[in-house]
This record gives C-alpha cells, sequence and structure tokens, in this order.
C-alpha cells in the first residue's frame, strides 16, 4: 500500500504551515498533561451525557465515543476550496432529486439507468410529481471527505437523508477551548459555534409560504432509544425549538399540530431524524409507532415542509454516487470541484469480473450500507475473509460496489504510547435553505484509532478530533 | 410547551421527592428499631415502613414476613419495586434524559450525577454505617437537585409543573405517614399509650424532618395532637399537608395567569385549601382522624389525575 499523506508532515517529514505552532507546541509539552487532559475530556463527556449508542451490544447501551484532543488543522485557502466543492456538490445533488421527482430529464438523457432509481429502495414513488417548498429537498447535507494528498479531496459518499454528528463538531470544540486555552492563544481558528442558528435561519427559509412571518418549527426524534438521541436534544436546545415525538403531533385537515400544555399548536417546519419508513405509517411502514399518521398528506398539501424531504435517499445510494461526475456536469454545466473514487458497479458484468479478479486491494462495499458494517477491505482483509466476501458477491452482485483502497490522510493523534499518525476523514455540513448554502468552516474530523485501520465510523471503534480552520 | 416535557418534568420531580422521603422513612424506622423493645412496644417497625411507603401489597407478594434485610432491600435497592429508591432515581433520570432541553444545566448535572453515583451501591451497602451513609447522600441528592431547580430554572410554566411534582408528592407522603400511624397520634393515646409513644411520634416528626421544628413551633415537649397539627394545618411547616396545597394553588394560579385560562384543576386546588384552612384539629379529631386522612388522600390522587388530564396529555 503506498504511504498515506501525513497532514502535520506531509510527504517528505517537514511540518506543513498550518501544523507549525501545533508541532511546536506537542514537542514542548510533557506527555502526562496530554494524557491529564484527555482523560479530562472524558470526564466531561460522561458529564454531560454525550453518548450514543451501538446497535446489537446490549451492555454497552450508552458509550462515548472516544475523543482525541489533539485537533487537526487545515488552512484558510485549503478550507475555502473544500467549501466551493461541497456547494457544488450539493446543488448539484438538490437539482438532481428534484429532477428525479419531476422531469427525470437525466433519465431521458440516458445518463443514469432507470433501474437504478426506480428499483432503489430509497426511491419514494409518492414524491414523484409533487413539488416541496421552495424546490429543496437536501437542507441539511453531511459529505464525507478524505484526501489523499495536499491537493486532492475525494467525496467519499453523500449523505442526504438525515446525517448526524454535529453535535460532537460543536461539543468538541467547546471541550477543546476548555481544555488547552493556550493553544487557542496560538492561533486564529473559524468559530464553528454558529452553526444552529444557520440551521434555524436555514429552516425558518424554507416554511410554507402560508406560515406565519415567524414559523413554528419543531425537531422530531425517534425518542430516546435511538443512537442519535443526545445529537437530537442538544440540537432542539440549541435551536431553541420543542423536540418532539411522533406522538407530540397530530395531523387534523392536513395541518400538523404538535400537543401542548394550553392546546394544539400549529408547526410549519418539522427537522426530522426520523427515516422516510417511520414517518407516516399511512403511507410507509405501517408497524411503526414513531412516526405522526397523515403527515405525508400534510406535506403534500404544502402545509407543512419536511427537512429533508422525503426520498432524498436515493442520492445516498452507492450505485448513484459513481455517476456524480456526469451529474455535476449535466445540472451546473461545471467541471467537478471534489473527486469521485473511481466505482465498479459490480451490477455490470465486466465491472464485477475486474473486482472479483482484484479483490485483495479493492474496498466492497453494500451499496445502501451505512456506518461501516458489511464492508470489505482488501488489502486488511484475511484470505478466508476475501472468500466469503467472494461467495457474497456472486450471489448478489447488485447490492455492491467496488473502489481502489485510498490512501487516507493521517493526522497526529494520541495513542497509549506517546503521538503516532492515524488515517482521518471530514464530514462537513452543508446546510441549503431558500437563500443559499452555508457550510460551517471545518466539520466533524472522525479518526481510525487503531493502527492502520481506514475504518472511521464510531461503530467500529473510530473517534473524533476538532477541525480547525485557520485564517489565511 | 409541549404536553409530554411537563408531564416528565412533573414526574422528574415527584420520583425525586419520592426518593427522599423513603430514604427518611428508612432512617427513621432504623432508629426506632435500635432502641429497646420496652420504648417502642412489639409492633413490627419494618413492616410499618412498608406501610408507610405505600407498598405493602407488593411487598408481601414476594416476602412473607418484614424484617430489616428484606425491607432495606426492598425499598432502597430492589429493581422489582418500582417504587424503590433505585428505581425513583432511575425513573427521574430517565425522565430528564427525555426533556433535557427543558432542564438546566444545574439540574441535569444533579440528577445525572445522583445515577452515576448510584451505580457505586451495586446490590446495596454491606454495613449498617455504610446504608446510614447511603441515605444521607440521597437527601442530598434530593437537596441539590431541588436547589438546582429552585435557583437555575427559568420561572415559566416548565418550572410551575416541576413545582406542582413537588408538592403534591409531598402532600401525598405526609398523607401516607399520618395514615399508618393515625392511631398513635389520637388525643386518648397519650393516656392509653403513656410515655411508650414518645419515641413513635419523635419518629413521625423525623420522617417528615419536623423534629427540631417541632420544638421551634410549640416550645412543648412531644403531644400527639401537636404533632398532628404540625402535620396538618401548620402553613410555616414546609411538610404538612396545608403548606403544600398553599404551594399547589399558587403554582396553578401562575399556570392559569401565564395562559390566561383557569380550569377545573385551579378550582378543585382551591377547594382542598379552603377545607384545611377552614379546619380545627379537635374537629378533625371529632369527625375522625383517620378518615379525614383518608379522603384527603383520594382527593390529592384526584387532583394528580386532573392536573394530567388538563395539562399533560
Amino acid at each position: 500500500m503506498v504511504t498515506a499523506f501525513d497532514e502535520m508532515k506531509g510527504h517528505n517529514g517537514g511540518v506543513r504551515p498550518a501544523y507549525g505552532e501545533l508541532a511546536r507546541w506537542l514537542a514542548e509539552v510533557p506527555p502526562d498533561v496530554l494524557d491529564y487532559r484527555r482523560r479530562e475530556a472524558e470526564l466531561i463527556f460522561r458529564r454531560i451525557g454525550i453518548t450514543f449508542a451501538v446497535y446489537g451490544e446490549a451492555e454497552a447501551q450508552e458509550r462515548l465515543i472516544p475523543f482525541d484532543v489533539i485537533p487537526r488543522i487545515m488552512a484558510g485557502a485549503e478550507w475555502r476550496l473544500l467549501e466551493k466543492g461541497l456547494t457544488q456538490r450539493v446543488n448539484a445533488l438538490n437539482a438532481f432529486i428534484k429532477d428525479i421527482y419531476g422531469a427525470r430529464e437525466i433519465l431521458r438523457a440516458g445518463l443514469v439507468p432507470d433501474d437504478l432509481v426506480f428499483r432503489n429502495p430509497a426511491f419514494r414513488p409518492e414524491m414523484s410529481g409533487q413539488s416541496v417548498p421552495h424546490d429543496i429537498y437536501v437542507h441539511v447535507a453531511g459529505i464525507d471527505i478524505v484526501r489523499v494528498d495536499a491537493e486532492t479531496f475525494y467525496v467519499l459518499e453523500d449523505n442526504a437523508r438525515t446525517p448526524s454528528g454535529v453535535s460532537y463538531m460543536l461539543e468538541n470544540r467547546e471541550i477543546m477551548m476548555r481544555l488547552f486555552p493556550e493553544l487557542f492563544s496560538r492561533h486564529r481558528i473559524a468559530p464553528v459555534e454558529n452553526y444552529p442558528d444557520e440551521l434555524l435561519a436555514t429552516l425558518k427559509s424554507v416554511a410554507p409560504s402560508a406560515a406565519s412571518r415567524d414559523p413554528n418549527v419543531v425537531l422530531l426524534t425517534p425518542g430516546v432509544f435511538n443512537s442519535a438521541y443526545y445529537e437530537h436534544s442538544f440540537l432542539a436546545d440549541k435551536l431553541g425549538v420543542e423536540l418532539v415525538e411522533g406522538r407530540d403531533l397530530f395531523v387534523k385537515d392536513e395541518v400538523v399540530y404538535m400537543r401542548t400544555t394550553q392546546g394544539p399548536q400549529r408547526v410549519d417546519v418539522i427537522y426530522r431524524r426520523i427515516d422516510d419508513d417511520f414517518l407516516d405509517p399511512l403511507t410507509f411502514r405501517p408497524d411503526s409507532a414513531l412516526g405522526v399518521p397523515g403527515l405525508m398528506s400534510a406535506s403534500g398539501a404544502g402545509n407543512v415542509t419536511l427537512a429533508n424531504a422525503v426520498g432524498t435517499g436515493i442520492a445516498d445510494d452507492k450505485a448513484i454516487y459513481s455517476f456524480m461526475p456526469e451529474i455535476v456536469k449535466f445540472y451546473l454545466g461545471e467541471e467537478p470541484l471534489l473527486k469521485t473514487v473511481p466505482t465498479w458497479r459490480c451490477r455490470e458484468e465486466e465491472h464485477l469480473a475486474y473486482v472479483l479478479d482484484h479483490l485483495p486491494e479493492l474496498v466492497v462495499k453494500e451499496v445502501h450500507g451505512s456506518g461501516g458494517y458489511g464492508m470489505l477491505i482488501g488489502p486488511a482483509a484475511s484470505k478466508v475473509g476475501i472468500e466469503q466476501f467472494r461467495a457474497k458477491l456472486k450471489t448478489t452482485p447488485k447490492n455492491f460496489i467496488a473502489q481502489p483502497t485510498l490512501a487516507l490522510s493521517t493526522c497526529p493523534t494520541c495513542i497509549e504510547q506517546g503521538v503516532a499518525p492515524r488515517h482521518v476523514d471530514l464530514r462537513p455540513f452543508v446546510l441549503t435553505g431558500r437563500d443559499g448554502v452555508r457550510i460551517v468552516p471545518g466539520g466533524l474530523t472522525r479518526v481510525a484509532l487503531k493502527e492502520g485501520s481506514l475504518v472511521v465510523n464510531s461503530s467500529q471503534g473510530g473517534g473524533t478530533k476538532d477541525t480547525w480552520v485557520l485564517d489565511g | 410547551m409541549l404536553s409530554r416535557t411537563a408531564d416528565n418534568l412533573y414526574w422528574l420531580s415527584r420520583y425525586v421527592e419520592r426518593a427522599e422521603y423513603l430514604a427518611r422513612i428508612l432512617d427513621a424506622t432504623q432508629r426506632l428499631s435500635a432502641l429497646p423493645l420496652a420504648y417502642v412496644g412489639t409492633s413490627n417497625e419494618w413492616e410499618s415502613a412498608v406501610a408507610t411507603a405505600g407498598c405493602a401489597h407488593a411487598f408481601f407478594k414476594l416476602y412473607d414476613e418484614a424484617n430489616e434485610a428484606n425491607v432495606t432491600d426492598f425499598l432502597a435497592f430492589s429493581t422489582a419495586n418500582s417504587s424503590s429508591i433505585r428505581s425513583c432515581f432511575e425513573l427521574a433520570r430517565g425522565n430528564a434524559r427525555a426533556v433535557r432541553t427543558a432542564l438546566t444545566m444545574e439540574m441535569w448535572d444533579a440528577i445525572n450525577g445522583t445515577w452515576l453515583e448510584l451505580q457505586r451501591y451495586g446490590n446495596g451497602p454491606t454495613s449498617r454505617e455504610e446504608f446510614s451513609r447511603f441515605l444521607r447522600w440521597v437527601q442530598e441528592s434530593s437537596l441539590r437537585f431541588d436547589g438546582s431547580a429552585y435557583r437555575t430554572m427559568l420561572r415559566n410554566d416548565a418550572y410551575w409543573f416541576s413545582r406542582l411534582g413537588v408538592y403534591v408528592e409531598r402532600a401525598d407522603n405526609t398523607a401516607r405517614i399520618l395514615d399508618v400511624k393515625y392511631h398513635l397520634l389520637l388525643p386518648e393515646n397519650e393516656r392509653v399509650g403513656g410515655p411508650l409513644d414518645y419515641f413513635q411520634w419523635a419518629a413521625i416528626l423525623r420522617s417528615v424532618s419536623a423534629l427540631t421544628a417541632y420544638h421551634w413551633v410549640y416550645r412543648e415537649s412531644l403531644k400527639p395532637w401537636l404533632v398532628a397539627d404540625l402535620l396538618i394545618l401548620r402553613d410555616e411547616m414546609p411538610r404538612s399537608l396545608s403548606s403544600c396545597y398553599e404551594a399547589i394553588v399558587r403554582n396553578l394560579n401562575s399556570i392559569a395567569g401565564a395562559y390566561g385560562r383557569q380550569g377545573s384543576t385551579q378550582r378543585q386546588a382551591r377547594g382542598i385549601r379552603t377545607r384545611l384552612q377552614n379546619s380545627r384539629m379537635d374537629g378533625i379529631f371529632q369527625r375522625g382522624l383517620h378518615e379525614f386522612i383518608g379522603e384527603f388522600i383520594v382527593e390529592n390522587n384526584r387532583l394528580g389525575a386532573s392536573i394530567t388530564e388538563q395539562f399533560l396529555t
């Protein structure tokens, strides 16, 4: 495998300018201070209750995501490049989804195969021919970015449904400011604390036109047993909006109301953190107790805005992902600024043949998968693991795509023996409202804490870092 | 505010208040059971503790007789008892987690810290000393939560619903003690039981933390009818029925004022409050202390149901 690009030391070992101060500081700080602060951070996290649940682990009902105290740093110029690319990407995603549920020009142009859309479980036929307020579908997107060298950023996946993790971005910064005031005094770091305000402005901007001038926004959560519940309550608090569950809402005459101590109160915008399937038992899964019966009729009538809109999951699909360069060019007439990882779609015969021949060097993922579950990382897998995966692949090739193994960049990270490079990715959060795109500088950096590991997902032992975007 | 949020706040306060009350009962019972039999008669204090906690029915499904070990476990640590101190704190923390946004950081810190600390006690302390420390810790935890609510919450409906929970629960607790121990407080009892009951009266006062208060209010040695007077009618005694209803009416008025609407709950509470204000102890004794208390418990429950119906669903 090629050696990874280290964001502090580059390829050749000299310290890159953005990391100058940090490198000096790391050299002078005694190791036990780092360790002490690390434990302090964990204590604070536990105290405020920033926990998450890992599905399938009964005993670990509430776990902490490991937090690494060494920040990940980007120069202002690097960020501006990324920002442009992200804006372009999300604009293209919105245009694509609007088209898929509307005129379907891209299908008629033959750029994306029909069945990839219509036979996709994330495609919602109910949304066909429906319009959504102000034509915006993806109000909040989490675009996962990896870096392979000083100039090259790849999008690893698009999360256009209900991306999570933004609370960690905010809390990580708070904790860093508390634990390392001396580091902050040596840098000029773009703030992230305005994210909730930007989110609220975005959500209010997309209220149905008939709503009052101060629309009523709520955050809809599946409830305390959801793995991201902490984030839901955290965001509702910062936004200053009610955190509602399905049972707090009801629909009457195609209007959504919430039950309050003063009687029913009308709801205009729902920032929903519930998957499509569970939103409305009348339209989707009838056994869902999490949703609100009639919600889809209210949104169809234009009386309430759902953010994100229903059916955006089509853009999360990893087979659709492989068409993103064409999608960007088709809708925007521009060359994509962010790279898309070359992708073999195993549904196509020649692609499958290539993949089967090259398994030890590829990463194979499920097209609808997320969270790092059910994937094969060829270079890290055992022979047996590869053969088992080969069998799966042969049975249901259309469920898989394959990509070359990228050498994700590394960042200095605290480990037991001191400080060592570990692989990272970045999830910036892109907000789209009626008045345009907003991105808070930085995002959530996830780090694979195991040596050599490329899997950064928290459910697979990944941690997080504070992400700094510097001046200049 | 959301009805569910108000409901959670209301019950959060009730659970914390109940946990503290259970700790007080256990403390008072422990003291009584440490006295020579000649001082307390032959009654089983542990059985009476279970009755005072209002869970005799559930208890005797599991045990044939009440003793220190099984009552302590049942009231403090049992997960089979949905009203044990442990269960109360677990439920309180569950409620708090569900309405994090309605709590101040200090309140969350208090209840979450309590819950984390609770895990350290495992299946219960190993010695009496440790158990006493545990009981003190429960009371301190409740004081900390109550204090953080009082000092940090905005004075709006969230605060008023959380206070309602405290006072409805407190009124119920005080009434339950009276319901179980009423026979000790009848005036004729002084002649019957004589000084034998002295320590029982002290225990009653201790379980509502009013032993010192008694002396300040009456400047007399313990008299059963004065103990009853203090717990029922005295406005200045924070756990008396009368004082609880003063607070319930006040908080319901604040809600009505903010919402610009009076409802049946407000009228009901005012009715109970007025009856308490117009009562005298000799009248209550004449009509029957036990009946009076029994009626009060029913009415207090009815008010709780009414709060739920008008605001919390």
